[in-house]
C-alpha cells in the first residue's frame, strides 16, 4: 500500500503528496474499508483453510492432522446427506426466478391500488427468516396445520412435512422460496418498467403474441434483472441456515441438514466443538460457492472491459 | 408495456383480473394471515381445537401485553443498538471505498473492487470459527460492539459494490471541473460527491437496516444472553418459554417482524431502488 | 432472563422460614454472583427465580444476576459461555455428561465443598458427581422415569397396570382397539427416544450390559442390542406410538395424552406439573414402573440427576460455593422439590419427600424396587457425540424400523471413532 509515502521527510512529502495525490487519495479512502474487510473476511477465509488441517476443540492445544479431516468427510454419511440437500436447494431455489417473473407479469398493470398490491406481494421478503420459519412450521403442523386442512378438502393427506425425511427438505425450500420469489418479483417489476415499448410494438406488428412475445422480445430485455436474480438466488440457496435451524434443527434424523447447518452443528453444538472438522466442511462449501463467485466475477470483468 | 394493459382487454377479462388479484394475494399471504389471527386468539381456542375458526374472544391486548411484559422489549432494543451503528458504519466506510473505486483510475482498482464483491458472497460458515475466535480475543464476545464490528466489515462488501456503481454513473465532468478549480480531493468527496449520493445513501441505509435486523446466524454465533442478543435470536428463547402456546408465539413473531416491515412501508421507494440497482441498464 | 432481585413483600414470609439456612452460611456475602440456568420451563423457572430471591434476601449486599436460557438452546451454548463470558454458577447434568467439561478443565473441582459435613446427606449422589476421584458440582434434584398413564381410560377399558411385557402389549392392543394410541412421544429433539431405548434395553439385557454399551464396551450390532430393537419393533408394528412424533417436542406431544388420544407417556416426573396444569388431576393420571421384559434380569431405572457447577473461569467462586451449599441444604431441597414446585425428588437425605402421590411412588420405586441399578439417561451415560448419533439412529428406527441394519452399522462406525 502507500505506507512508503509517509517515511520521507515532511518537506519532500508535501510536494510528493501533491504530485501523487491522484495515486494516494484513493488508497487513503480505501484504507479503513480494506482494513475492516481484511480482518473480518479475507484473513478468516485463509484461517479456515488452516484450521481444517487441525484437530482442535477450540479450547486446548490444536494438533496438526493434515488431510485427516477431509479423509473423514469422505467417509461421513451425514456429509453426503448435507451435500445432496445443498444441491436440491440449489436447483429448486431457482424456481424463485420464473415464479418471480410470473407474479411480476401479473402485477405489471395500472389498475387502482396496484401499488399496494405490489408492496403486499413483496412483503414476505422483509420478514426475517426466523419468523418465516416459524410461520411455515405451523402451516405444516401435522395436527392443526393449514396445509393439511387444505389437503383434506381435496381428499389428500395428512402429511407430516417436517417430520418425514422424504418431504422435509422440500418443505423447507418451499418456505424459503416464499421470500425469495418476492425478491425476484421486485427485480422483474423494475426490469419490466424499462422494457422498450417500441420493441414491443414492433413485435406486435410482426404478429408476436403473448408467450412468443415474452420469450423473444421481453425476456432478452430483462437480462440484467435475470442476472441479478440468479446471483442472489444462488447465494440465498447456499446460505440456507436460518430456516433449517428454526424449522427442523436438521431433523428428522439429520435428513434436512445442509453443509452450512452441519458445519455449525459440528463446530458449535454441545455434541461438537470439532473446529477442524467444521472448518473442513466450510471449506467444501466455500469451494462450491467459489465456482459461482468466479463465474459471476468473470461476467462482471467482461462487462467492465466493455465500457 | 408488457403484458398488454388490462384495460385494453375484454370486460370479462378485466373482471377476471380484478377477482384474481385479491384472491391470489390472500393465498400468497395465507401463512401470515394465519399467524395474525393466532395472535389475537385466547388460549382456550387452542385447547378446544378451534385453530382456524373465528376467535372465540378477542385477546389481542392480553397476548401482546404478555409479549411486551417479557424480555422482548429488551431484545428489540438490542436489535436497534446493533442495527443503527452498523448502518452508520457501513455508510461511512462504503461511501469512502465507493468514491475511491468509482472515481480514480489505477491498476489495482478492479481487483480491490472484486475482492469486495467476492468477499460479499462467501458462505458465512467459512468465517465462523475465525471470527468467533477473533471476537473472543478482543473481549467482545456476547457484546453488541462485537456483533456490530463484524456486520460493518462484512456489509462493506455489498455496500462498496453498490456505492461504486452509483458513483460511476455520476457525471464525471463535475469532478473534472472541481479539480480544475483546484479543489482538494477530500473536499471534492465531501462537497461534490456526497450531496449527489443522498438517494443512494438512503437506499443503502434502509436495505442494510433490514439485512442486519433479520440476521440470525451471527447473532447465534457471537452472542448468547438477553443483554446482547437481537430479537431474531430472542424470539427463540421467548418461544421456548411459551412452547406450544401458539397465540403468544404468534404475537411475539409479529412484534419481532414489525420494525423492518414498518421501515419498508415508510421508505418503500428507497428500499426498492436499493434492491433493484442493476436490474436495469 | 436477567432479573435483579430486590426485597419484595411476598418474599418476606419465605425468608423467615429460611433463617436457619442462612445462618449456616456464617456471614452475609457481598459482591456479585452471576448464574446461568437452563430451568426455562414454567415450573422450574419459578423455582430458580425463587431460589435466587431467597438467597438474595439472606445476603442483601449480594448483587445476583440470573440468566435463564432455553433448556434446549442451553445445551449448545454451554461450551461457549464456559470459555467466554463465564458465569459463577451454571446448570448441567451429572455423570458422563459433564466429562467433556471436566476434561477440558472448564468445571471447578469443588471437593472442598463436599468435605463440608453439611453435605453428608448427599452421600447417595456423590458417585454421580465424581469423576477422577473429585467432585465437580452438586446435584439439586433427581427424578424417576416411568409410565404416566390415563387412569380413567384404563378403568374405562378394564385394564390394570402391566407387570410384564406381554401385559403391556395386550393392554396396548385394547387401547388401540378403542381408537386411541398407547403412547405419546415427541422426538423432534431426539432425547425422548433415548428414554424408550434405555428402558427396553435395561429390561431386555440388564443394567450392566446397558451401562457397558453406553461406555462403548459392546458392539451395537450384537444379538443383545438386536433383541432390544426386536422388542421395540413389536410396539412399533402395533402402531403403539402417536403419528408424526418427529415433528413435536415433548411439550407439544402432551396434548395427545391430555385430550385422551393417547393413553400414556414414558417420561420423567417433570411431566407431571404441565399435565396437572392442563387439567389431569390425580383421578385421571397415574404412574407405573416400566414392566419387566426378561425375567432373568433385575429391574433397573433411569433417574437423571440435574446439577449446579462452578465454571473454572468464574470470578466469584466463594459466593458461588455458598450458593451451592444453599441449594443442597435440607430445607431448600424439601422446598424446591415439592409437588407444587419442581415436583421431583430431593437429593439430601435429611429433606423430606413431598406428600405427593407421584413423588412417593417414585421414591419408593428407586429405593426398593430398582435392584439392578440406577442409570442417568441415554445422553448422560454415553459421551455427547455418541449420544447425538445414537439418538438420531433411535429416531430413525422409530420411523423406519427396516433400516435397523444400516443404523446399527452407522452407530458402530461412530463408536469406533468416538471411544478410541
Amino acid at each position: 500500500m502507500a505506507d512508503t509515502a509517509f517515511t520521507s521527510s515532511s518537506a519532500n512529502q508535501q510536494s510528493w503528496m501533491k504530485r501523487n495525490k491522484l495515486i494516494i487519495t484513493p488508497w487513503m479512502f480505501l484504507l479503513p474499508g480494506i482494513l475492516f474487510f481484511a480482518v473480518y473476511v479475507i484473513i478468516p477465509i485463509f484461517q479456515s483453510f488452516y484450521y481444517s488441517t487441525l484437530d482442535w476443540d477450540g479450547l486446548g492445544a490444536a494438533e496438526y492432522v493434515g488431510m485427516a479431516n477431509y479423509a473423514e468427510l469422505w467417509d461421513d454419511d451425514a456429509f453426503y446427506v448435507s451435500l445432496r440437500n445443498n444441491f436440491i436447494w440449489l436447483f429448486l431455489y431457482l424456481l424463485a426466478i420464473p415464479g418471480g417473473l410470473t407474479i411480476a407479469l401479473l402485477l405489471n398493470q395500472k389498475v387502482f391500488g396496484i401499488r399496494l398490491y405490489k408492496s403486499l406481494f413483496f412483503f414476505p421478503f422483509v420478514i426475517s427468516q426466523v419468523v418465516v420459519g416459524l410461520v411455515f412450521t405451523w402451516f405444516y403442523d401435522p395436527t392443526f396445520g393449514l396445509l393439511n386442512i387444505i389437503l383434506g378438502w381435496v381428499g389428500l393427506g395428512p402429511i407430516n412435512v417436517l417430520g418425514d425425511e422424504a418431504y422435509v427438505t422440500y418443505g423447507i425450500i418451499a418456505a424459503g422460496l416464499w421470500p425469495q420469489t418476492a425478491y425476484c418479483m421486485i427485480l422483474y417489476l423494475t426490469g419490466l418498467n424499462a422494457v422498450d415499448p417500441e420493441q414491443i410494438e414492433a413485435g406486435r406488428l410482426d404478429g408476436a403474441k403473448r408467450l412468443k412475445m415474452l420469450w423473444y422480445v421481453v425476456i432478452p430485455q430483462l437480462k440484467p434483472a435475470t442476472f441479478i436474480a440468479f446471483v442472489v438466488t444462488i447465494i440465498g440457496a447456499l446460505r440456507s441456515f436460518d430456516l433449517i435451524s428454526i424449522m427442523t434443527n436438521g431433523g428428522p434424523f439429520g435428513e434436512s441438514r445442509v453443509l452450512s447447518f452441519y458445519m455449525f452443528e459440528v463446530a458449535l453444538s454441545e455434541y461438537g466443538f470439532r473446529m477442524g472438522y467444521g472448518a473442513a466442511i466450510a471449506v467444501v462449501l466455500f469451494l462450491i460457492m467459489l465456482v459461482f463467485i468466479a463465474s459471476f466475477l468473470r461476467s462482471m470483468y467482461k462487462e467492465e472491459k466493455g465500457r | 408495456m408488457f403484458p398488454t394493459p388490462i384495460e385494453k382487454s375484454s370486460p370479462a377479462a378485466q373482471l377476471g383480473y380484478k377477482i384474481l388479484l385479491p384472491a391470489s394475494l390472500i393465498v400468497w399471504l395465507l401463512p401470515l394471515i394465519a399467524v395474525a389471527v393466532f395472535s389475537i386468539k385466547p388460549d382456550s381456542d387452542f385447547t378446544s381445537g378451534n385453530y382456524w375458526g373465528f376467535p372465540s374472544s378477542f385477546e389481542g391486548l392480553t397476548n401482546y401485553g404478555l409479549v411486551f411484559g417479557s424480555d422482548m422489549p429488551r431484545y428489540m432494543l438490542n436489535s436497534v443498538l446493533i442495527t443503527v451503528p452498523t448502518v452508520i458504519g457501513c455508510i461511512i466506510l462504503s461511501s469512502m471505498t465507493g468514491f475511491a473505486l468509482g472515481v480514480y483510475k489505477f491498476k489495482a482498482n478492479i481487483w480491490v473492487f472484486f475482492m469486495f464483491v467476492a468477499g460479499n458472497f462467501v458462505p458465512f460458515q467459512i468465517l465462523m470459527v475465525p471470527v468467533r475466535d477473533l471476537t473472543l480475543d478482543l473481549g467482545l464476545y456476547n457484546t453488541i460492539p462485537g456483533l456490530v464490528l463484524f456486520h460493518i466489515a462484512f456489509q462493506t462488501g455489498f455496500c462498496t459494490l453498490f456505492m461504486r456503481n452509483f458513483i460511476r454513473a455520476l457525471p464525471f465532468e463535475l469532478i473534472e471541473a472541481a479539480r480544475v478549480e483546484g479543489i482538494s480531493e477530500v473536499r471534492i468527496f465531501w462537497y461534490v460527491i456526497m450531496p449527489l449520493m443522498k438517494p443512494a445513501l438512503a437506499a443503502l441505509a434502509v436495505l442494510i437496516f433490514t439485512f442486519i435486523w433479520n440476521d440470525y446466524f451471527w447473532a447465534v454465533v457471537l452472542t448468547q444472553g438477553v443483554e446482547s442478543q437481537p430479537v431474531t435470536a430472542g424470539i427463540t428463547s421467548f418461544n421456548a418459554q411459551f412452547r406450544a402456546a401458539y397465540h403468544l408465539m404468534s404475537a411475539g413473531s409479529i412484534v419481532a417482524a414489525l420494525p423492518p416491515v414498518a421501515m419498508f412501508f415508510l421508505m418503500q421507494k428507497h428500499f426498492i431502488a436499493g434492491l433493484t440497482l442493476g436490474a436495469v441498464k | 432472563m436477567r432479573s435483579y432481585f430486590k426485597a419484595s413483600v411476598a418474599a418476606l414470609g419465605l425468608v423467615a422460614a429460611m433463617t436457619t439456612g442462612a445462618s449456616a452460611d456464617g456471614h452475609a456475602l457481598s459482591g456479585d454472583l452471576v448464574i446461568f440456568s437452563d430451568m426455562s420451563n414454567p415450573a422450574p423457572r419459578a423455582v430458580m427465580e425463587g431460589m435466587v430471591e431467597r438467597f438474595g434476601e439472606m445476603h442483601p449486599d449480594l448483587n445476583i444476576e440470573l440468566t435463564i436460557i432455553d433448556r434446549e438452546a442451553y445445551k449448545t451454548q454451554i461450551r461457549n459461555f464456559l470459555t467466554a463470558n463465564t458465569p459463577d454458577v451454571a446448570n448441567w447434568y451429572a455423570a458422563n455428561r459433564m466429562r467433556p467439561y471436566v476434561d477440558a478443565g472448564l468445571f471447578e473441582d469443588i471437593s472442598d465443598v463436599w468435605a463440608d459435613e453439611e453435605l453428608a446427606g448427599l452421600a447417595s449422589t456423590k458417585g454421580a458427581m465424581t469423576l477422577d476421584g473429585k467432585q465437580w458440582g452438586v446435584p439439586y434434584t433427581y427424578y424417576q422415569w416411568g409410565v404416566y398413564y390415563r387412569k380413567d381410560i384404563y378403568e374405562e377399558l378394564g385394564l390394570n397396570e402391566p407387570a410384564t411385557f406381554d401385559e403391556m402389549k395386550s393392554n396396548c392392543q385394547a387401547i388401540l382397539d378403542s381408537g386411541r394410541k398407547c403412547y405419546t412421544i415427541g422426538t423432534k429433539f431426539l432425547w425422548t427416544a433415548g428414554g424408550w431405548f434405555d428402558y427396553l434395553n435395561m429390561r431386555t439385557n440388564g443394567y450392566d450390559f446397558h451401562s457397558e454399551l453406553m461406555a462403548g464396551k459392546h458392539k451395537w450390532d450384537s444379538d443383545e442390542v438386536r433383541a432390544t430393537f426386536a422388542n421395540w419393533r413389536e410396539l412399533l408394528d402395533m402402531g403403539a406410538f402417536v403419528d408424526n412424533h418427529t415433528s413435536y417436542s415433548w411439550q407439544e406431544s402432551l396434548p395427545f395424552i391430555v385430550s385422551g388420544d393417547a393413553a400414556a407417556i414414558l417420561k420423567g416426573n417433570f411431566a407431571v406439573p404441565p399435565l396437572r396444569e392442563a387439567g389431569l388431576d390425580d383421578s385421571k393420571l397415574d404412574f407405573y414402573q416400566f414392566p419387566s421384559i426378561n425375567a432373568d434380569v433385575e429391574l433397573a431405572e433411569d433417574a437423571p440427576t440435574d446439577t449446579f457447577h462452578i465454571p473454572s473461569g468464574a470470578a466469584n467462586k466463594d459466593n458461588a460455593k455458598a450458593f451451592l451449599k444453599f441449594v443442597v441444604s435440607a430445607e431448600n431441597q424439601t422446598m424446591i422439590n415439592a409437588g407444587d414446585a419442581l415436583g421431583q425428588l430431593p437429593v439430601n437425605a435429611n429433606s423430606s419427600v413431598d406428600d405427593d402421590k407421584f413423588l412417593k411412588e417414585g421414591f419408593e420405586m428407586l429405593s426398593s424396587n430398582s435392584p439392578g441399578g440406577v442409570a442417568q439417561f441415554f445422553d448422560r451415560d454415553a459421551p455427547a457425540e455418541m449420544a447425538k448419533v445414537g439418538m438420531e439412529g433411535l429416531q430413525e428406527f422409530m420411523v423406519k424400523p427396516d433400516n435397523l441394519d444400516k443404523i446399527l452399522a452407522r452407530l458402530d462406525k461412530a463408536a469406533s471413532r468416538i471411544y478410541k
